[in-house]
């Protein structure tokens, strides 16, 4: 990355793109000042209600915002850039975080900048790990991408066909009854048990499919199969798949190094099976931080400021989001 | 004595001698990270295919490697070496030119598999070997048979995105030229089909926009 990052430059940011309300405040050497979030949990057996999750964010974000400036240490005046997560996520959460930042750049007449949500968990990790130009697995609700950079753009090696993992987890949870997200009770059912069942493993080329072992495990469960061995199967066979297509975008690139972002990363079988990946092939093994793995302010503020220090921004009348926001659709003009 | 020459994704590629002859010694060696069923099942399966489907689509009309021998149990392949530069350095290292009649070359190669319902299921640039201008293919553990439109669209996608995310520079001129080719062997309404296809699959992809 080209060293255009002026020293002093502070970017507040907001993360509204699903459950979590995040806001946080950073300086450009990678300090991170505040990072306060609050998550809507739906009720057990249930996923996300759009509606009811932007409704939540509606309540905290008067608290969130004041809290992330006051954690700080700043008030509004002092922060150069005002950051927030344009896309891709729902509609209606999106909305109340771009409507939060609109106001307050407006009244602040600070630049807005708009970041990709994607893109965020990807600069944060690279930030936090030291990574320089790593294959990153990105694995959340939202995602699940290999992507590397390559001229001025994130490009997508293989991704999934169908769910995300984040979705197969939480979906397989509802089903149990877990509310969302359910990927860490279910890493805890799946450490009790080494019984492995046979489940369905799709790879075709670089590309995964999970829609088959979700089928397959609801079923198997409804017939009273151990729950137990159900959740370690489908870790097992599921990060086996997400290991396998990391290989190969690695051994095709041949980078040398290999980082793992997202909500999902913070799951220890998947780091386990990606750390032997990457020793296989001499790369580097670099894993997000587990307070910064799922959606938060600070991925926001970061790629803000980065994007900022680039000359992005947006007029507040064209400021809208893109629930379909693929990262691979950004210039991403701050990476040589 | 073998010698490592590649480390692949999924097997690792030794020279050696078969009968006093080079020959290429594939091993698909265990993946501790996967429980060993699974493993065991995965590295079995596709050693299985990639022999098969080696001789299938020789008999289509793609140059392939010879086999030699199998060892399905070890998972090893000795199959004949071909020597050659792999169509992904070629682009790499500009040595183009002649790209745009290999690129023909490879949609003609791909055609002919669908023709003969053999779907690669893993369309890499690492995975056509240019000797002289012949083009050679290999790699066909993920291979299959169909007939279904949507897995010749599935295997043409996949060669579309290595070119976009490998090969960007080339990416959209690459990907017409391999079209093209096909086209001479499957026809124009084939192609027709296949393109509308394609777009179909993009569209799926989390978060596309595709016109």
């Amino acid at each position: 990355m080209k060293n255009r990052l002026d020293k002093g430059i502070v970017c507040w940011g907001c993360e509204s793109t699903a459950h979590t309300f995040s806001c946080s405040v950073l300086k450009s050497d990678g300090r991170i000042l505040s990072d306060v979030k609050s998550i809507y949990t739906p009720p057990p057996g249930s996923g996300i209600h759009p509606r009811e999750a932007s409704r939540h964010h509606i309540e905290v974000a008067p608290k969130v915002v004041k809290q992330s400036l006051i954690q700080a240490g700043l008030n509004m005046k002092e922060v150069d850039a005002i950051a927030f997560s344009a896309g891709p996520g729902l509609g209606p959460c999106l909305r109340v975080g771009a409507t939060v930042s609109r106001a307050l750049a407006l009244y602040y007449d600070k630049p807005l900048v708009p970041v990709n949500h994607a893109i965020g968990h990807i600069e944060l990790a690279i930030m936090l790990t030291g990574a320089k130009d790593p294959v990153v697995l990105l694995v959340s609700g939202g995602h699940t991408m290999i992507t590397a950079f390559s001229l001025g753009r994130w490009r997508v090696f293989g991704e999934t066909l169908d769910l995300t993992v984040g979705q197969l987890l939480d979906q397989f949870g509802r089903e149990i009854g877990f509310s969302s997200p359910s990927g860490q009770r279910i890493e805890e059912l799946a450490k009790k048990s080494s019984k492995y069942i046979s489940l369905p493993y799709t790879v075709k080329g670089n590309d995964v499919s999970f829609s088959g072992i979700l089928t397959t495990a609801k079923k198997l469960f409804k017939e009273g199969k151990d729950l137990d061995s159900l959740c370690f199967s489908i870790q097992e066979t599921a990060f086996a798949m997400l290991a396998e297509v990391t290989e190969r975008a690695l051994a095709f690139t041949e980078k040398k190094e290999v980082l793992l972002a997202g909500g999902v990363a913070a799951n220890k079988r998947l780091q386990e099976m990606l750390m032997e990946v990457s020793n296989r092939h001499d790369a580097k093994f670099f894993v997000v931080p587990k307070e910064y793995s799922g959606d938060c302010g600070a991925q926001i503020a970061w790629t803000g400021l980065l994007a900022h220090s680039a000359n992005i921004s947006v007029d507040i009348e064209k400021s809208f989001v893109r629930q379909s926001w693929r990262l691979d659709k950004v210039d991403v003009k701050w990476r040589d | 004595m073998e010698r490592l020459i590649r480390k692949g994704a999924e097997a690792d590629i030794y020279l050696g001698e078969w009968f006093r002859k080079e020959a290429i010694l594939k091993i698909r060696k265990p993946k501790p990270y996967r429980q060993s069923e699974l493993d065991v099942e995965i590295r079995k399966k596709r050693t299985l295919h990639e022999a098969s489907f080696l001789m299938d689509a020789r008999k289509a009309g793609v140059s392939t490697p010879l086999i030699y021998f199998i060892d399905q149990n070890k998972a090893e392949i000795v199959m004949q070496y071909i020597k050659g530069v792999r169509l992904k350095e070629m682009i790499s290292d500009r040595k183009m030119g002649n790209i745009d009649a290999l690129c023909s070359e490879v949609g003609r190669c791909i055609a002919r598999l669908h023709k003969n319902n053999i779907i690669h299921g893993d369309l890499t640039t690492s995975n056509f070997l240019v000797v002289k201008n012949r083009l050679v293919f290999i790699d066909f553990g993920l291979a299959f048979f169909s007939q279904r439109l949507e897995d010749m669209a599935v295997d043409l996608h996949l060669m579309k995105g290595v070119l976009q995310s490998a090969h960007i520079e080339v990416a959209d001129e690459a990907f017409n030229k391999i079209l093209e080719g096909y086209a001479e062997i499957a026809g124009m309404n084939m192609i027709k089909d296949l393109v509308r296809k394609i777009k179909e699959i993009e569209r799926r992809g989390r978060y596309a926009r595709v016109e």
